[in-house]
């Protein structure tokens, strides 16, 4: 099997199969969470904190207060990496037409070198947690083999991405094959692991702010 | 190589070509195949010298695009002259003869260039059945290991000759197969291309004169001087590509403004050849600059690489459907776990057993 071959039943086979089970997970896992649901709360709600679930969406995105100083490494090497992450995922040209592919949808992209230095900031961010995670002993103590596991699937798209990109390490039709199954990797694993957040974070961060506000916590 | 006939040399003297002209074709193809400027006295040394080699030229399944882009040319050039000047020994569409005596001038060349001669092969094999493709009744298969033999080299020309091509595309009617696929004990130089580039025959035929053998290739097996580089890292839009200029349609403003045609499906970044830097038609144009992407014609299986006018990062299988299918089999799976773990709770609160105060007291 040559690289453009390979290529293609990435492109192919291979883009199908791995949507298909990330679209299968994605719902199995919403119906199983909502499903469940909760116990009717039978106490009055306070009334101090109307419409703290909306809040706490965007609220916990911000540092409390004291804590940014106490782990630095923990949040902005969250933030450049998720927003690193957001702008190679969304803003590379090669992406959106992928997007437009699979939905019709389409919007303007950035220039190359910004998405490139996007990408090696979110890359630098990644290895910056993972060391913080490694000689954090708290940090190492709550880690287990998923974390490692879901930190290795999304580094492996953006690395085999960025070299593909700039041509090194091998030609480009099969970096550009790896980069996709790479991709493909991490939609099988999406679901069924930490990462799954991705779709359930908002979700999440509603239902904690709502209790909060119904327990008259501030959130 | 056939000892007599005057050398390559004289007979370009006799078209009229100037030593001068001569020597800078060598530099030339010394340049393009990234050999040392010191390299040229020694290309037109072996050239000057150089008996006319004897070339067999075998046609499988082919459609002569390749024949026609090695022969024909506007104007007379030196590449083309010294393409003449082969002892093209055995060629079906160029040569004079035919049935009996054609076969026979095919079998003379073997004999009296044993070991020495090259054979050019274009077309693919057909392995299906024997009968798909035949000449002068001896199978395909059968000629070319019969004359692959004797052969010093085997130069596969054309995509269908190096990968198999259009006659191995899905469903691959003929069990057509590459030469590569057959010929394993000598040495097989691929020059994809639908068809390839001229000069790069001539290129390799004055690399093999001037050092008796192949020149370097890649795992492909094509000669990494004109094979090393993507159409899409020499290509003279690549500027716009790396700004974010993109053409959307064929006509719009940014084709007009030629733009990078990446969105309307160029192959260029994954596709190896010599077009963007050595052009087609004496370095007139080649495709890109002519306003369509690259198809990517000189790829292992490029016909069935997905579809010629669909960006290279869009999905080519049928995404969709199985998407569709997923999400309905994950909706009923979320809706079945969701009963079981429903009933789970109810049986749970059914074998609940409450214990009233009294219960405790007794078993005090």
């Amino acid at each position: 099997m040559s690289a453009l071959e390979l290529l293609t039943w990435a492109r192919g086979d291979g883009l199908a199969i791995a949507l298909a089970i990330c679209a299968f997970g994605i719902l199995l896992r919403l119906f199983e969470i909502f499903s469940l649901g909760r116990k009717a709360d039978l106490s009055r709600p306070r009334e101090t904190s109307p419409g703290s679930g909306w809040r706490t969406i965007f609220s916990r995105s911000l540092p409390p207060p004291g804590l940014l100083k106490r782990s630095p490494v923990t949040y902005i090497g969250g933030y450049v990496f998720h927003i690193g992450f957001a702008l190679t995922l969304f803003f590379f040209v090669p992406h959106i037409e992928l997007v437009r592919g699979l939905t019709g949808l389409s919007w303007p992209g950035l220039p190359m070198q910004v998405v490139d230095i996007a990408a090696v900031a979110a890359i630098l961010a990644l290895f910056a947690v993972l060391a913080s995670r490694l000689t954090n002993p708290v940090k190492r103590y709550l880690s287990g083999f998923q974390d490692y596991l879901a930190w290795l699937l999304t580094l492996l798209p953006l690395l085999t991405g960025y070299l593909a990109f700039h041509h090194v390490v091998a030609d480009y039709t099969l970096m550009l094959a790896l980069h996709v199954l790479s991709v493909e990797l991490l939609l099988v694993a999406l679901p069924f692991t930490k990462l799954f957040h991705t779709v359930s974070v908002f979700v999440s961060r509603w239902y904690n702010g709502d209790i909060f506000g119904r327990k008259g916590v501030a959130s | 190589m056939a000892s007599n006939g005057p050398t390559i040399a004289e007979v370009l003297r006799q078209q009229g070509i100037s030593r001068r002209g001569f020597l800078k074709f060598c530099a030339t193809t010394a340049s393009l195949m990234a050999l040392p400027p010191s390299m040229v006295p020694a290309i037109a040394a072996a050239l000057e010298n150089a008996r006319r080699p004897s070339v067999i030229w075998l046609s499988f399944q082919e459609c002569t695009g390749c024949t026609e882009s090695l022969t024909r040319s506007h104007s007379p050039s030196i590449e083309g002259l010294i393409l003449d000047q082969v002892s093209l020994d055995y060629h079906h569409t160029l040569q004079a003869a035919s049935g009996t005596a054609a076969e026979a001038a095919r079998e003379a060349a073997m004999r009296e260039n044993a070991g020495k001669y090259l054979l050019v092969v274009d077309g693919s094999i057909p392995l299906g059945n024997a009968g798909y493709s035949t000449i002068a009744g001896i199978s395909n298969l059968d000629m070319l290991k019969e004359t692959a033999a004797g052969a010093a080299a085997v130069i596969a020309v054309g995509t269908c000759a190096a990968y198999g091509g259009i006659p191995a595309a899905l469903p691959n009617p003929t069990g057509a197969v590459p030469v590569s696929a057959i010929i394993k004990d000598k040495p097989v130089l691929n020059v994809p291309g639908c068809p390839p580039i001229p000069v790069v025959i001539t290129g390799v035929l004055a690399h093999f004169l001037t050092f008796g053998g192949l020149p370097e290739l890649d795992a492909l097996g094509r000669p990494k001087a004109f094979y090393g580089e993507s159409i899409h890292d020499r290509c003279y839009r690549r500027p716009f590509y790396d700004q974010g200029k993109f053409a959307e349609t064929f006509d719009d403003e940014g084709a007009r403004k030629g733009w990078c045609l990446f969105k309307l499906g160029c192959k260029g970044p994954v596709t190896y050849n010599a077009c963007a830097t050595t052009k087609w038609n004496q370095g007139v144009s080649f495709p890109i600059q002519s306003g369509h992407g690259c198809l990517g014609c000189s790829e292992p299986g490029f016909w069935d690489a997905g579809p010629f006018y669909k960006a290279l990062s869009m999905p080519i299988g049928p995404v969709k459907a199985a998407v569709g299918a997923a999400a309905a089999a994950g909706v009923a799976a979320g809706v079945a776990v969701a009963l079981r773990n429903r009933s789970a709770k109810k049986g749970a609160q059914a074998a609940h057993q409450k214990v009233t105060v009294d219960d405790l007291e007794q078993k005090k």
